[in-house]
């Protein structure tokens, strides 16, 4: 098994490009080696993209912000004015993991993973993040929630690698938040996630929404028909029992050893609805 | 009475340094120089006849030293021993460490190879090309009753039943204790209660795998180091199964990262001493997480029906309980100890409890603290609450009522000595805690348990060093604190400082035969042990100073670490200290040292009462403790902090088992949580603080009160919560664990699901 | 493939090693630089008791490649102590009886000194949420999170 840290992402697109077998980037690995550890993937490639600058920073871009692939939610929740402007981005990247895998984890690593249950892939749609992505062609910019196509499968080519997130520049007034369903407090999968944000006018209507929902479908799904649900609303009652409706009318989950079709469907609707609140309470007071 | 200096007091322990620094050895941190690393080979299929295994590719790869399967351990006639608080048979035990005729679950060790390599080792497996005829699985314990059910074992025939079955099955055992007259004494009820309960298959989730680490020279000298709960278990299993003298086997205890039952039986031990003979070389050999959840332990899941009958003014009159526990691939569950504890902690004049011992394609059941106990008596501490609810009885006072109390007759058969059940359910009753004001949503609950310890064969050794100070060995393991807690006994009992006595677990060459350290046995034993070993060197001084001072043995006295002249003589001599007769020893008759050899015999039962407030999401059927209080009676804690320790580890196992925890099966017979991430054991922020409440109600069989403590505290919990449960949310729920998917399923049925009211 | 040759700093001494691949940060530490003091519970980032702080950063050794390591200063449990003096969290550990079978102990003080490093007055919850990948099945996490209170409040006090 070959290791590669290069320093450029030519460098590490030529790599990928160029395995003859399986060839994996690694970020913050904790995905990859508890995978490599189970003989679920036996790359005979392994390459690193930590030591290429554009993967590691975080920059502001003229009220975007622009997240590199491999930035660990650790150095994400010690990012103060991201946290301040994406406090629900920010979350749900910290809710992978523990505080250990905290210090490893990173947004392109989550979202390449290719599992639907990735806590901070709903967030980031719900964001309306956009993925830079570099490959043998150049780069390209796909919506997030059209990187993911199923468990374990990407719109990725080969040799590609996510480089980077961009949030798009925020209206004011506007909130976002995650929320996830685990039967502990810590360390699970999530059995559903949701991820909201939302703008508000000056009258508290909300105007924009994006709803997104995690471990309900092949993949994560955003559910244009929940933020039907309650743009032109305060969320008051009504609306938020259309949220929920919607969300719930979204989901197609799997019965498995995390949770049961059922209660995925009943629980994407109350999570979608509280996190429609929190984004609201954020809107108010941003 | 011997001055107690220090038990009683909260010591710092002497292993404890090493244990911070990152220097205390566990099983997976020996090494030795050459050694091969091992590696096993597990069947895939929950059950399948094993035609032929060829391991000739294997052998041929490089770096390969050694490979064994079944027809390197010698078939066992049938024959049931001891192990811990089970029973074992060799017959199984060389079947389960290998499989022979038949792969009975998913992950049992079908070959082993040992190779200069882990990643060689791991290659090598896939090269083993094994045979196997795949055969229908059973995995349920009802399913595995039917008669029609796929048979494990096509020569097991129900054991306790008369005439025997003409047919075999997969029950292996009936057993039944009887009380009195119970239909006479359903006759007398006013109120019966009946339910059925399920449980699930828990693991006992030691953070260390198991690791072991074996030598075998030339001449068939083997030396061992394992994690284990009673090397001299492991080293009478070893013997056994390899047809080796036990003299010729030491086997040292690593400091055990864990046990809880479920280190008390062999898996890695014969493998690695096979290939180590077989290769010449050191093996060692460590499982995976995912082997420990596949191939060790767990407890077993069941199912069990409870009837209790009261009269109307609250007094038990009867009590029926039917249990039918898992074992996994062979007989041997806790469902013995789990048909006597069922109703012990009730003075009801008539019981009756059957249990059955039901085998199938799941890995063999190891013991799991106070096993069997947790699953019968939450059953009917559950139905005891529902019994309390129905007269309008506070459950504490229902409880008091019927307590067992020291002259009761237990169903199992002895009559009680001074026990501590009603003073525990005093001490929760005057807690804050019990009148604490609840919010909607939130419950509380309480419920009692019992365990009843054992002692057994024990031996430890003090022994006096040139300057005075103290070297005790012991021989069980110590998990929790037993060091400390034997180093305060010699200390108290000598007369010295604490700090001069350095204890340590002795190897299997170093001391007599020592029974493992389970059934809360290691503290009770081993200061009995002790206490004798002090005795034997009080005895010796005093000899020593009356030939000394030319006085007769009656006019000197060991008293305050010092041997004193008494009467005349008093004025003539001085008394002198251990380190005073440390420094003549050679000239006064040699070394000095006492070693207690003993069956122990008198440990007293431990019975507990514990108080849960919970809060229920009725929108997501989540579950949050939000306070917990431990009311135990220790008997006498020697080091009150670990006895907390106890009281606040075996609550919050507790709750994984009432909450979260399963063994979770898909269709195809496989487990599909084998790792921590799946088997969602607490983590802490997943719970309170745990208060606890020593009581200490003196066992007058031992020297200082001592009873065991380290099981009793993982009985009381599952019903304790699922009795809060009822209060949170009015429904009795049956079964576990109650896991978000359970409540909300049980709220939406009853209509009570939906958003809490502002 | 040849192995990888690392340079690091190790607790505070340079050291260098050879290992493959798919060798983890911790089976270097355990298998080639013999400090076993970091232990393997899982090997799949569930159970902490591998932690180790890389360039100052709590991480689950089992989750880093040892040839990742190249150029990063690790600290272990080994590397805890001062001298003869116990870090503080090590002694209270001890007088608190945080410790039972003490298999996740070091795991559980190097994640605490993390902790304490970035945020010197917890509340319990912090406790116990940043402590919430350390798995401890003995104590019940009691004596554990009072022990790292009262750290806390005594490292304050200096």
């Amino acid at each position: 098994m070959r290791y590669e840290a290069p320093e450029s992402l030519e460098g590490a697109v030529a790599l990928l490009a160029g395995a003859p077998g399986d060839a994996r980037v690694l970020a913050g690995g904790t995905d990859l080696l508890v995978q490599m550890r189970a003989d679920i993937v036996d790359p005979e490639l392994i390459v690193d993209i930590k030591k290429i600058a554009e993967t590691r920073t975080v920059t502001e871009e003229k009220g975007a912000w622009r997240i590199g692939a491999a930035v660990t939610g650790a150095e994400l929740k010690e990012h103060l004015r991201l946290k301040k402007v994406w406090p629900g981005v920010v979350e749900a990247a910290n809710l992978i993991g523990s505080t250990q895998v905290q210090g490893r984890a990173t947004l392109g690593g989550n979202l390449c993973n290719g599992s639907p249950a990735a806590d901070s892939v709903p967030a980031l749609i719900a964001a309306g993040a956009v993925a830079t992505v570099a490959g043998p062609q150049g780069k390209r910019d796909i919506p997030v929630e059209d990187v993911m196509l199923g468990p374990r499968k990407l719109a990725l080519r080969k040799g590609e690698i996510v480089v980077s997130f961009l949030l798009p520049p925020r209206a004011k007034s506007s909130g976002d938040a995650y929320l996830r369903f685990i039967p502990r407090t810590e360390m699970d999968i999530a059995v559903v996630g949701a991820g909201v944000s939302l703008t508000i006018d000056g009258g508290g209507t909300i105007t924009a929404a994006r709803v997104s929902l995690g471990a309900v479908a092949a993949r994560v799904l955003l559910v244009p028909e929940a933020a039907q649900a309650i743009i032109g609303s305060r969320l008051d009652e009504a609306a938020q029992q259309r949220l929920e409706a919607a969300a719930r009318a979204a989901c197609r989950p799997i019965d498995d050893k995390r949770g049961t079709t059922e209660f995925r469907i009943d629980i994407a609707g109350v999570l979608a609805r509280r996190a429609a609140s929190i984004a609201l309470d954020r809107a108010r007071t941003s | 009475m011997t001055m107690q200096t220090y038990v009683g007091t909260r010591t710092i322990r002497p292993d404890g340094v090493d244990k911070v620094t990152g220097r205390a050895r566990f099983g997976a941190d020996f090494n030795l120089p050459g050694q091969l690393i091992g590696r096993v080979l597990r069947s895939p299929h929950p059950h399948a006849r094993i035609l032929s295994i060829d391991t000739s590719k294997a052998e041929a790869l490089p770096g390969v030293k050694a490979v064994v399967t079944r027809d390197d351990f010698g078939d066992q006639p049938s024959e049931f021993i001891p192990a811990g608080e089970m029973m074992m048979n060799y017959r199984d035990v060389v079947r389960n460490v290998m499989a022979r005729e038949k792969a009975l679950y998913e992950g049992h060790a079908v070959a082993a190879v040992a190779a200069t390599s882990a990643a060689v080792a791991r290659r090598a497996l896939k090269l083993i090309d094994v045979k196997y005829e795949v055969l229908p699985h059973v995995i349920d314990v009802v399913d595995a009753m039917r008669p029609d059910a796929p048979l494990l074992h096509e020569d097991l025939y129900t054991a306790g039943v008369e005439p025997k079955p003409e047919k075999p099955s997969n029950v292996a055992k009936r057993v039944e204790i009887t009380l009195g007259d119970i239909e006479a004494g359903f006759g007398k009820a006013d109120l019966i209660i009946e339910r059925e309960f399920r449980t699930a298959a828990v693991h006992q989730g030691y953070i260390e795998p198991h690791a072991a680490l074996a030598t075998v020279s030339e001449d068939g000298s083997t030396e061992l180091w394992t994690t284990t709960q009673g090397h001299f278990i492991v080293r009478a299993h070893c013997a056994r199964l390899l047809g080796l003298d036990i003299g010729r086997i030491r086997v040292t205890a690593t400091e055990i990262g864990g046990g809880f039952g479920g280190k008390t039986v062999v898996y890695l031990e014969p493998l690695a001493i096979a290939l180590s003979r077989k290769a010449r070389r050191p093996v060692k050999m460590v499982m995976t997480r995912e082997e420990v959840f596949k191939a060790s332990g767990p407890t077993s899941g069941a199912t069990v029906r409870v009837k209790l009958g009261a009269t109307k003014d609250g007094k038990f009159v009867a009590g029926f309980a039917e249990l039918k526990y898992q074992a996994g691939a062979f007989p041997g569950s806790p469902v013995q100890p789990g048909v006597m504890c069922a109703f012990a902690p009730y003075d009801i004049e008539h019981v009756n409890v059957i249990g059955f011992d039901v085998v199938s394609n799941r890995p063999k059941v190891a013991a799991y603290r106070a096993p069997g106990a947790p699953i019968s008596e939450y059953a009917v501490e559950s139905v005891v609450d529902e019994i309390a609810k129905k007269l309008d009885i506070d459950p504490i006072d229902l409880r008091m009522q019927n307590a067992a109390r020291e002259g009761t007759k237990a169903a199992y058969g002895p009559k009680f000595g001074p026990i501590g059940l009603e003073e525990t359910l005093n001490a929760i009753k005057k807690t804050e805690h019990w009148n604490a004001p609840l919010r909607k949503w939130q419950g509380r609950g309480v419920a009692s348990g019992f365990w009843f310890n054992i002692g057994g064969e024990t031996c430890a050794s003090l022994t006096v060093n040139e300057d005075g100070t103290v070297s005790l060995m012991a021989g069980t393991p110590d998990i929790g604190g037993l060091r400390a807690s034997l180093a305060m006994v010699a200390a108290d009992e000598l007369g010295i400082p604490y700090d001069k006595v350095r204890p340590i677990i002795g190897d299997t060459g170093s001391l007599g035969f020592n029974f493992l350290t389970g059934g809360s046995r290691s503290t009770f034993s081993g200061s009995m042990a002790i206490v004798e070993a002090a005795k034997q060197i009080k005895t010796e001084l005093c000899a020593r100073a009356a030939k000394l001072w030319e006085l007769k043995p009656d006019q000197v006295e060991f008293a305050d670490g010092q041997v004193k002249p008494l009467g005349a003589a008093a004025d003539k001599v001085k008394a002198m200290s251990i380190a005073d007769f440390a420094k003549v020893a050679g000239k006064t008759g040699g070394p000095i040292g006492g070693t207690g050899r003993i069956n122990a015999q008198g440990a007293g039962p431990s019975f507990g009462t514990h108080l849960v407030d919970l809060e229920v999401d009725p929108e997501t059927g989540r579950t949050t403790i939000l306070r917990y209080t431990v009311a135990q009676d220790a008997g006498r804690a020697i080091h009150p902090a670990y006895v907390e320790g106890q009281f606040q580890g075996g609550a919050v196992q507790g709750i994984g088992w009432a909450l979260n925890e399963e063994y979770v099966y898909g269709a195809d017979g496989k487990l599909q949580n084998a790792g921590f991430l799946d088997y969602r054991m607490p983590v802490a922020s997943d719970v309170p603080m745990i208060d606890t409440i020593l009581v200490e109600v003196a066992n007058p069989k031992h020297p200082y009160g001592v009873r065991g403590v380290g099981e009793t505290p993982i009985v009381p919990p599952l019903g304790a919560i699922a009795n809060a449960m009822e209060g949170a949310t009015g429904i009795r729920f049956t079964e576990l664990p109650m896991s978000p998917p359970k409540v909300l399923k049980a709220l939406k049925e009853r209509g009570l699901n939906g958003r809490v009211a502002p | 493939m040849a192995k990888h040759h690392i340079e690091a700093v190790v607790n505070g001494d340079a050291v260098e090693f050879l290992c493959e691949t798919e060798e983890t940060l911790l089976d270097v530490l355990r298998d080639t630089l013999h400090l076993t003091g970091s232990k393997e519970g899982c090997a799949s980032g569930d159970c902490g008791a591998c932690s180790v702080t890389l360039d100052g950063r709590l991480v689950c050794s089992c989750l880093v490649l040892g040839c990742e390591a190249g150029g990063r200063r690790i600290e272990t449990i080994e590397g805890m102590a001062k001298g003869e003096a116990l870090h503080p969290l090590q002694q209270r550990f001890l007088e608190h009886a945080a410790l039972q079978c003490g298999i996740c102990t070091p795991g559980f003080l190097v994640a605490a000194k993390a902790l304490l490093e970035r945020t010197p007055d917890p509340t319990e919850t912090e406790v116990r949420y940043w402590l919430a990948g350390n798995l401890c099945r003995c104590t019940g996490y009691d004596k554990i999170v009072s022990a790292v209170m009262d750290t806390a409040v005594a490292m304050r006090k200096g």
